[in-house]
């Protein structure tokens, strides 16, 4: 294929930029203090032996150096600001600017979290307003924001079902998680003492409602389920679900990951979810990061509030706001102080710009986009399951395989394309998913492209598979042997192994 | 909405493409009793300036602009206007985790820098790439001695963070992991003879704090010696990072959790922080969290990875070594840079100036009350004991612009009236004696 198949990218210049131990030389400085104005320390006077000799390989650099480095590494990144980036379940959406801003003013950014909560005042409304919106986003009663990311908040949940059933009397040994969940699921309900039980779909990607039925017993706990699932398909009976699990004495948990399809459209706390999590990360625009920071509120019903994580944020008879640490059936602390306070303040900035009208239109730009991409690729691609897709779409390889292309390989390729790669051979239940979730941040033009260059790297696999298998061509770096790198792990630079400037 | 870039034609155009009549036929999944037919219960749609103009209202009814003696977890130091201008890059600040190494060199070079430094200052082999804070690290590090020794029990000294212990409650609570807690001297150390008579031959892990929540620096080498003598392994949490321009590493813990918020990190109302995991090189494979290694590619150019993922929760689901998936990387990417404006010399110079302002604190403080816990090295943080209540003395403090030290009864009722003060470089000499005064009336 030529590259006049590839409309949204051109090849471009970067820097080269070695470490930055390999930038340092000794009496650099990138620092200046104020004079002390109080008398000096020796410190071998003060620490005795417990004083430090020096700081090794810390580097040495100016600032410009500091820029320049920085600066440079962040262009070998892709970014959502710059295109579609249709990681499935990740929620890749546009992270707006006034929420960094407001996220920095002072008094905010400032606050120390020890700080007399007289002098919090405003702190705490954020995070109350954010609560309450939440609340009403969920249809659930109660809300803790302390969870920092979203498999904390799945921890915190578990532990939440654990204190409630341990109280009517048991809190049994297993957890169902279906066999398309994130891997976090299972490895929470083992950190919260419970084993795992596999739950198969059917063939229509959904709960099996007779394997529940039949798998349903006195000894499990609960259900931890994605809605929409990792198929990004709604469990249309959710409802016979939860009632199973309830009729057994069993709670239903709601993985929030996909959250992003039901906004404004549907509550959990209305369909029968006990208690849930979300992905302010996800769902409410607070930034990836690179990998975090996250931050994951868990939400419940009535019975399960009094083990919510302490403390928790209440409304005095003042009219002030404080925090509540006199919670004894409180299955304790998830994390030190509050949460991470400042992915809080974005997501309230998200919800405040967007509004309820904005929030509803949001779920359904998601669900269009997404849909608007599986019909124009469902000619091309494989779908394995032909519900109706909510917010995401799981293609297979099956078609391209046979030419010895893989999902991997279709990932790579897309990269010179000038697009982020979708979710790669996830959910495990499709072999060779390709999983597509393009978010309401993209415009029609963004989402042609992208299509258009899914529909040439089908054509390229069948032409010329090679050209796809060995994919990127147009990266600094090609391939990394990922093998090697494992079995020999080089985990931080050292000294003596210096490259040559630059590479 | 501004942040949606469909016109309504664009709309109607992808609707007749699909073959759908209106938006609800999408929705037809959700059973219609389901469906929700009214407004969210949240606030109108606000322009941008309405949006600012919130949040400046709330920011301007928290505190601003007073003297922080606050430390206990959380340090006040200053921020290199250079962190927010380069984490502020869209290219860092809304990328994904790096699972895609050909276009997240950025990301992955970054966190192999940060895992270096993190390694430099602690004096451990490997570092992971975060982990969500200084309390959860500190929970991991027990889980991880108890994979490694294949013991069960821990040992915690009371002079970790109470909030940290919390956390380890919180997490132990269904892994049979046996908690005791180890007592402290007047000096402020851990008290060795009640650590051993503690140390079981099932101890995996004993914890301990340096400095320790009074500011006491412990000595890590005699605690490791007797920890090491009985078969456990010593976990070593430090709060305070910056501690590390002057004190000597821990290089006799075999796991170090530290909190990296001192490293350029807001207070930001306690978070996000960034906690990481330390260790020796013969137990990166019971490490939880990301790992960053360098790799080659086929024309033998230097890329860096994400490596040894077998460990974690997306391969071996319930039998990885943790459940933790996003951590904090873009934290993990302030504190690079932060150490790295700061740097070889600069840490020194700035952990000297903090240990020479609690030093003048601690002196200035001590004529007005007792300053506990004498006899032993300290950092920046120091125990006042007074005869008033210090609750009445913050209240007094507040008037005059300054929050005081954090009052200790809620967790060491034995100390009475006593708080724990901090003293960073942002602590004027001038500060310090007004603060000083204030105490006395």
């Amino acid at each position: 294929m030529s590259n006049q198949d590839i409309k949204k990218a051109t090849r471009h210049v970067n820097q080269n930029e070695p470490v930055i131990f390999e930038r340092s030389s000794p009496g650099k400085k990138g620092y200046r203090l104020p004079p002390l104005d109080v008398p000096p320390v020796d410190p071998k006077k003060a620490l005795g032996d417990c004083a430090r000799q020096d700081l090794g390989n810390m580097p040495e650099v100016s600032e410009m150096e500091i820029i320049r480095h920085f600066t440079r590494m962040s262009t070998w990144n892709y970014a959502i600001d710059l295109g579609m980036y249709p990681l499935g379940s990740c929620t890749m959406k546009y992270n707006a600017r006034v929420n960094e801003v407001v996220a920095r003013l002072y008094g905010l950014a400032e606050a120390h979290p020890y700080q007399q909560e007289r002098i919090s005042q405003g702190a705490l409304r954020i995070m109350k307003t954010l609560a309450d919106c939440l609340l009403d986003i969920t249809g659930m009663d109660a809300i803790t924001l302390q969870p920092a990311a979203g498999a904390h908040g799945e921890m915190t949940g578990i532990l939440l079902i654990h204190a409630c059933l341990k109280s009517r009397g048991n809190p049994r040994k297993k957890i169902l998680i279906p066999d398309s969940a994130h891997g976090t699921n299972p490895a929470t309900a083992a950190i919260c003492g419970y084993a795992v039980e596999n739950l198969k779909s059917n063939a229509r990607g959904m709960v099996d409602i007779g394997a529940l039925e039949a798998q349903m017993n006195e000894d499990i706990a609960g259900l931890m389920l994605t809605n929409p699932n990792t198929l990004g398909i709604f469990e249309q009976e959710i409802h016979k679900i939860a009632d199973i699990l309830h009729q057994k004495g069993g709670l239903l948990y709601m993985d929030g990951a996909n959250m992003n399809a039901l906004v404004g459209k549907t509550r959990p706390g209305d369909f029968g979810v006990d208690v849930m999590h979300l992905n302010l990360h996800k769902t409410f625009s607070t930034p990836h990061g690179g990998g975090g920071p996250g931050s994951g509120p868990v939400a419940c019903k009535k019975e399960l509030e009094p083990y919510l994580p302490k403390p928790i944020v209440v409304e005095k008879a003042d009219g002030t706001l404080g925090f509540d640490y006199d919670r004894p059936q409180s299955v304790g602390r998830v994390r030190m102080f509050y949460g991470n306070f400042g992915m809080h303040v974005r997501a309230l900035a998200y919800i405040m710009a967007n509004g309820p009208d904005g929030l509803r239109q949001t779920t359904e730009d998601a669900v269009l986009n997404a849909n608007y991409v599986r019909k124009k690729l469902e000619d091309e691609y494989e779908l394995p399951y032909k519900s109706a897709s909510m917010h995401e779409v799981v293609f297979s390889d099956r078609q391209q395989a046979q030419k010895g292309v893989k999902t991997g390989d279709i990932a790579k390729r897309i990269i010179d394309y000038g697009f982020h790669p979708y979710t790669v051979s996830f959910p495990l239940v499709v072999p060779g998913a390709l999983m597509i979730e393009p978010t309401e941040s993209e415009s029609l033009e963004e989402l042609n492209l992208f299509i258009d260059a899914m529909k040439a790297i089908s054509r390229e696999a069948a032409e010329d598979p090679e050209l796809v298998r060995n994919a990127p061509h147009t990266t600094r770096v090609s391939r990394l042997d990922e093998t090697a790198a494992a079995r020999k792990p080089v985990l931080r630079w050292n000294p003596g192994k210096a490259q040559s400037a630059g590479e | 909405m501004r942040y949606l870039p469909k016109s309504p034609a664009d709309r109607q155009q992808m609707l007749r493409d699909i073959g759908c009549k209106s938006i609800d036929d999408l929705f037809s999944p959700i059973p219609a009793e389901y469906r929700l037919n009214r407004d969210l219960k949240v606030p109108r749609q606000m322009a941008e300036s309405e949006v600012i103009e919130y949040f400046r209202h709330c920011a301007e009814t928290n505190a601003a602009g007073y003297a922080v003696f606050l430390g206990a977890g959380a340090y006040h130091h200053y921020r290199p206007v250079v962190i927010d201008s380069l984490i502020s890059r869209g290219e860092f600040f809304t990328a994904y985790t790096p699972y895609q190494p050909e276009i997240a060199q950025g990301t992955l070079q970054a966190i192999f820098e940060f895992q270096t430094m993190i390694c430099e200052l602690t004096g451990m082999e490997v570092a992971n790439a975060s982990m969500y804070d200084g309390s959860t690290g500190a929970a991991e590090a027990l889980l991880m001695a108890s994979r490694i020794t294949g013991r069960k029990a821990a040992v915690v000294a009371r002079t970790v963070h109470p909030e940290y212990r919390e956390v380890i409650q919180t997490y132990v609570q269904h892994q049979d992991v046996p908690l005791s807690e180890c007592g402290y001297l007047e000096n402020g150390r851990i008290n060795m003879a009640d650590l051993e008579k503690q140390i079981t031959s099932d101890t995996a892990c004993v914890l301990i704090q340096s400095p320790n929540f009074f500011g006491t620096i412990e000595d890590i080498a005699a605690v490791a010696e007797l920890a090491h003598k009985k078969g456990a392994l010593l976990a070593v949490s430090i709060a305070e990072g910056l501690s590390l321009g002057v004190v000597k590493p821990p290089t006799e813990a075999d796991i170090v959790s530290m909190e990296s918020q001192s490293f350029g990190v807001p207070l930001g109302f306690g978070g996000p922080y960034a906690g990481v995991l330390a260790t020796k090189e013969k137990f990166v494979r019971q490490i939880p969290g990301r790992l960053v290694g360098e790799a080659r590619d086929k024309n033998g150019k230097r890329g860096f990875v994400l490596t040894l993922s077998t460990r974690e929760q997306h391969i071996r689901r319930e039998k990885a070594t943790s459940n933790i998936c996003t951590n904090q990387a873009l934290i993990a990417t302030m504190a690079t840079i932060y150490m790295t404006v700061y740097g070889r010399e600069g840490l020194r110079e700035l952990a000297e100036q903090n240990l020479a302002k609690a030093a003048y604190a601690a002196g200035e403080f001590g004529k007005k009350g007792k300053v506990l816990f004498q006899g032993a090295p300290r950092f920046n943080e120091f125990v006042l004991q007074t005869s008033e209540d210090p609750y009445q003395i913050n209240e007094r403090l507040l008037e005059k612009k300054t929050i005081g030290g954090f009052p200790l009864r809620k967790f060491y009722p034995e100390l009475g009236n006593a708080a724990l003060w901090c003293c960073t470089e942002m602590n004027s000499r001038e500060q310090i004696d007004a603060a000083v005064k204030a105490v006395a009336q």
